[in-house]
């Protein structure tokens, strides 16, 4: 097998002048201003099962999205098609779109002045994801897996290890002159063990590494044999009472709560009256332990850009650190430029943009700052808890705050991790939750662009047998 | 949208032949290209779609785009192996690298493709116009405002509302090296509406939607843009005064339609066919036995008419079908593709979807629900001394190997001696997938399906399927509220 090679043979600087070029003819054709976003992707992925390559994938595709303003008004089109007669269409069809829209004296392209992006090389892109030949690729999805499957005999079966690499560019360019482009790469491995206990309950649960660069990586072995301990852990797990206790989450599930706090500060939810947080700007909404900080511009301690790097927004306003909650006060909305003009502030360059529609709000590095409990300290300040795993479903209501959530983890018992639990569910309210956080580990890492350390909660309900 | 003049299945083969200039030829030339490395079976999937939506925001009509893409996808099955490749140029020289990428996973000597295609008749369940739609951006706009108009007209506790619109047409063409060669053009549309009421310091949200694979003429009676719109605005004023959600186990009630969602999370999932071939899936081996209650009869059925999960031919060429799951609580079978078949020895079921041309596909869920039963609803609800009665649900999720499912109730009651009382706030309710349905004890004759608002996910792949239930009565759920 070849190594991975693009099918198409576009260099960055191909797309800016495709991007350039197409807002120029949107405003020749009438756009009083317009954007173009280019992306351009190729992706390899492998998955071996029981030993055997399962499935393998290898392809690129690219794709450009359009939006105009007329005055006031605005649409968006977007195509795969980067034919002369697709780029025509997709001209034409957002002005037409635009035509029947009405006007919003809020929207439009940020001011001219505030447009930039981060000049120091944010090291996103690295060559050598793609390094590895292509039986070395099926070699560290296979050792993966198999590192899983020895780790403990009662492995008996899997969903696969995997070995997954992709590249990507992106360019924005509008016509207040603003031309943005940058490269990223990816590279992961991962397994998903099944064990069986001796009633023949089974359980799945997996565990990953990726970076940005293949040398970041972990070993295929240390990511199956995590994998495994993570699977064999949640044997015979039973159901416990309903009551009210504790609540110790783990790295992994707490940055779901991180990113909830965050959502609920996204400056469109906010001018909607649809957050639970809406006009509590400068108001103290959780413990004194808890600084929530965004940081779209942020290298890891590695020295490589974080998952939610990159030197502009969705705007193309330059990257940046904003504080979302200091100290437990809520410092800043999470705008885009329409949120912004909507609440009469400043965007804090949270602008995420996909091929069509309108620029939404997204996080770039999201992190709870780390205390200086480890998380073993915090569990064995617990007397009778459960410390929370994995979560399940999607019930967190941003409006009014209600939390209720599938949940599986570990019983603590006097301080020790016991025995495993499932079927349970876990409920509270995120204003009265952050509020309880009455712990935060040290144990902060980046494993994607939301992070948490260990947090504890206290005065939620379960909800169980 | 109006939809007189039906097509004949060869205009959606036409469509890919005059616009992309694919030949069959080249479809031969592909196939071979793909199986050069040998391979049980190679098949090429051409897809094209375009997509339009609409939306109005604060009164103003704020929003409106439109998309295309269109692409290949060629794939190589080799005894459990799948090679595959993606273009979304359709030239020639890139749709044979494709081939010639995904022909990597077998190694062997070159085989030969069926020569000449067969193109099986196929049902019409969403009769599309010669030419595709009309693109009467007026009349959408006109669904949009009228639930803008209906939502702020319902209280004045209404504080904001945002209504959508979307449709898009899909057209696939799929050939494979057996001679199989299927074509279709699928139109799928939906109308939403989003709304928050606010009474002094209490905010709450409610919406509603409705859609399905026909024209704008499905958007009457409960579909209507006023009936969407008072939907959403009464749940929005409903939740104003809701009471905690009580926490524990206790008697469910679930009411008629979209709360089978119970079905499509605690075992829809759990039958498809790829968990149970690799034996991860916490059905496995169950075929013939017993996993719910005999009054439980559940169906997948892909060939309703102008439904959202209903599909003239799966993402592989295949017809689709009914399938009984579980008959009289007993499970009858599983959801397969071509692949699962093979392996497992079992007949196709034609449940091989994809998101799109990007993807692998995969055994998925189409219009899933539950057989009327017998039981009047005020009957079931009268047999409840306390419990939950809930009637309409935001997401839910299954760990398929443990079998254990949530799903999340946005507009739940109390039941208190077989009254409904006050409504609660949001919780999630749990089970176990083998045997939540054990404990149906009464089940209703009032089947309704959901109105056309449900996206399926699976391995980051999404589609649209349907739900369906009658109402029904749980001996033992467990709610995961915060009351007592």
């Amino acid at each position: 097998m070849p190594d991975a090679v693009s099918v198409h043979d576009a260099t960055p600087l191909d797309l800016e002048s495709l991007a350039t070029d197409v807002v120029k003819r949107a405003v020749e054709a009438g756009a009083s201003d317009a954007e173009v976003v280019v992306r351009e992707g190729d992706e390899f992925s492998v998955n071996v099962r029981m030993g055997q390559v399962e499935t393998l994938k290898e392809s690129g595709s690219r794709a450009l999205g359009l939006r105009v303003f007329l005055g006031k008004r605005s649409a968006s089109a977007s195509t795969s098609d980067l034919t002369a007669d697709g780029i025509r269409q997709v001209v034409d069809g957002a002005l037409a779109l635009a035509k029947v829209t009405e006007e919003d004296p809020y929207v439009g392209l940020p001011e001219t002045e505030d447009f930039g992006a981060i000049k120091d090389d944010l090291h996103l892109y690295y060559e050598d994801v793609y390094s590895l030949p292509g039986p070395e690729r099926i070699e560290w999805a296979r050792r993966c897996e198999a590192a899983a499957l020895t780790a403990d005999k009662r492995i008996t079966n899997s969903d696969g290890g995997s070995f997954d690499a992709a590249t990507g560019s992106k360019v924005l360019a509008n016509s207040r002159g603003f031309v943005g482009c940058y490269r990223s790469s990816y590279a992961g491995v991962s397994a998903a063990p099944l064990a069986v206990d001796a009633n023949g309950q089974m359980q799945r649960d997996g565990w990953w590494s990726s970076a940005r660069c293949f040398a970041h990586l972990e070993s295929p072995e240390a990511v199956g044999i995590e994998a495994a301990r993570r699977t064999v852990r949640r044997l015979g797990a039973r159901r416990v009472p309903t009551q009210r206790v504790p609540i110790v989450f783990a790295p992994e599930v707490a940055r779901s709560l991180i990113g909830s706090v965050f959502d609920a500060a996204s400056g469109d939810a906010i001018w909607r009256h649809a957050s639970y947080l809406a006009g509590k700007l400068d108001e103290q909404i959780g413990a004194a332990s808890l600084t929530i900080v965004d940081d779209n511009a942020m290298l890891l301690p590695t020295g490589v850009g974080g998952f939610g790097t990159s030197p502009f927004d969705g705007e193309g306003l330059p990257s940046r650190r904003t504080i979302v909650l200091e100290k437990g006060v809520l410092r800043n909305y999470m705008l885009n430029t329409y949120a912004a003009r909507k609440l009469g502030m400043k965007s804090t360059h949270n602008a995420s943009r996909g091929l069509a529609g309108a620029p939404g709000i997204g996080c770039g590095n999201l992190y709870l700052e780390p205390g200086t409990q480890t998380p073993e300290e915090i569990i064995g300040d617990v007397k009778a808890g459960l410390y929370v795993t994995g979560l399940m479903g999607f019930g967190t209501n941003l409006v009014t705050g209600d939390y209720s959530r599938g949940a599986a983890g570990l019983w603590i018992e006097n301080g020790q991790l016991t025995h495993a639990v499932e079927e349970i569910t876990i409920a509270g309210n995120l204003g009265e939750m952050l509020k309880n956080v009455t712990a935060i580990g040290n144990d902060l890492e980046f494993r994607g662009a939301v992070a948490s350390p260990t947090i504890r909660i206290d005065g939620m309900t379960i909800a169980g047998a | 949208m109006n939809l007189p003049a039906t097509s004949s299945p060869p205009s959606h083969r036409r469509y890919f032949f005059e616009k992309f200039g694919i030949t069959e030829r080249l479809l031969e030339r592909c196939l071979g290209e793909a199986l050069s490395a040998g391979g049980d079976y190679a098949d090429l999937y051409f897809e094209s779609v375009t997509s339009t939506s609409l939306g109005v925001d604060e009164q103003i009509v704020k929003s409106a785009s439109t998309g295309t893409s269109a692409g290949c996808g060629i794939r190589v099955l080799s005894g459990e192996r799948t090679g595959y490749a993606y273009t979304d140029n359709l030239n020639p020289d890139r749709l044979l690298h494709a081939a010639k990428t995904a022909a990597l996973i077998a190694s062997g000597p070159a085989k030969r493709p069926v020569q000449g295609f067969i193109e099986a008749p196929t049902a019409d369940l969403y009769p599309v116009p010669l030419g595709g739609f009309d693109l009467d951006l007026a009349a959408r706009l006109e669904l949009i405002l009228r639930a803008d108009r209906a939502a702020r007209a319902f209280d004045n506790r209404i504080v904001q509302v945002r209504a959508g619109y979307s449709e898009e047409l899909r057209r696939i063409l799929i050939v494979g090296s057996d001679g199989a060669f299927a074509s279709d053009t699928q139109p799928l549309c939906r109308l939403n509406v989003f709304v928050i009421a606010k009474d002094g310091q209490t905010t709450t949200k409610g919406s509603a939607g409705g859609g399905g694979r026909a024209g704008l003429d499905q958007f009457v009676g409960s579909k209507s843009p006023e009936g969407l719109a008072q939907e959403a605005a009464r749940g929005a004023i409903l939740q104003l005064s809701a009471v905690p959600a009580p926490a524990g186990e206790m008697q469910v009630v679930l009411g008629p339609g979209w709360p089978g969602i119970l079905l499509h999370e605690a075992v829809g999932h759990g039958l498809e066919a790829d968990f149970n071939r690799k034996g991860t899936s916490a059905f496995t081996g169950l075929i013939g036995r017993p996993v719910a209650s005999p009054k439980v009869t559940v169906v997948d059925n892909g060939t309703m008419e102008g439904r959202r999960g209903s599909l003239n031919v799966d993402d592989e060429g295949s017809a689709t079908q009914e399938t009984v799951l579980i008959e009289n609580g007993i499970l009858k079978g599983y959801l397969t593709d071509k692949l699962s078949a093979r392996l497992m020895g079992t007949a196709n079921t034609g449940s091989g979807r994809r998101e799109s041309y990007h993807c692998i596909p995969m055994p998925r869920m189409t219009n899933t629900y539950m057989l009327a039963g017998e039981d009047s609803p005020e009957d079931i609800l009268h047999s409840v001394k306390r419990g939950l009665y809930a009637v309409n649900f935001g997401g839910g999720q299954v760990d398929i190997t443990n079998g254990k499912f949530v799903f999340s109730a946005s507009e739940a009651y109390l039941i208190e001696d077989g009254k409904i009382t006050a409504p609660v706030r949001d919780a999630t309710l749990i089970g176990n997938g083998p045997e939540a349905l054990k404990y149906v004890s009464m089940v209703g004759n009032d089947l309704k399906l959901d109105e056309g608002i449900g996206t399926c996910g699976k391995d980051g792949q999404s589609v649209p399927v349907g739900v369906g239930m009658p109402t029904i009565k749980l001996d033992r759920m467990t709610v995961g509220g915060t009351g007592r």
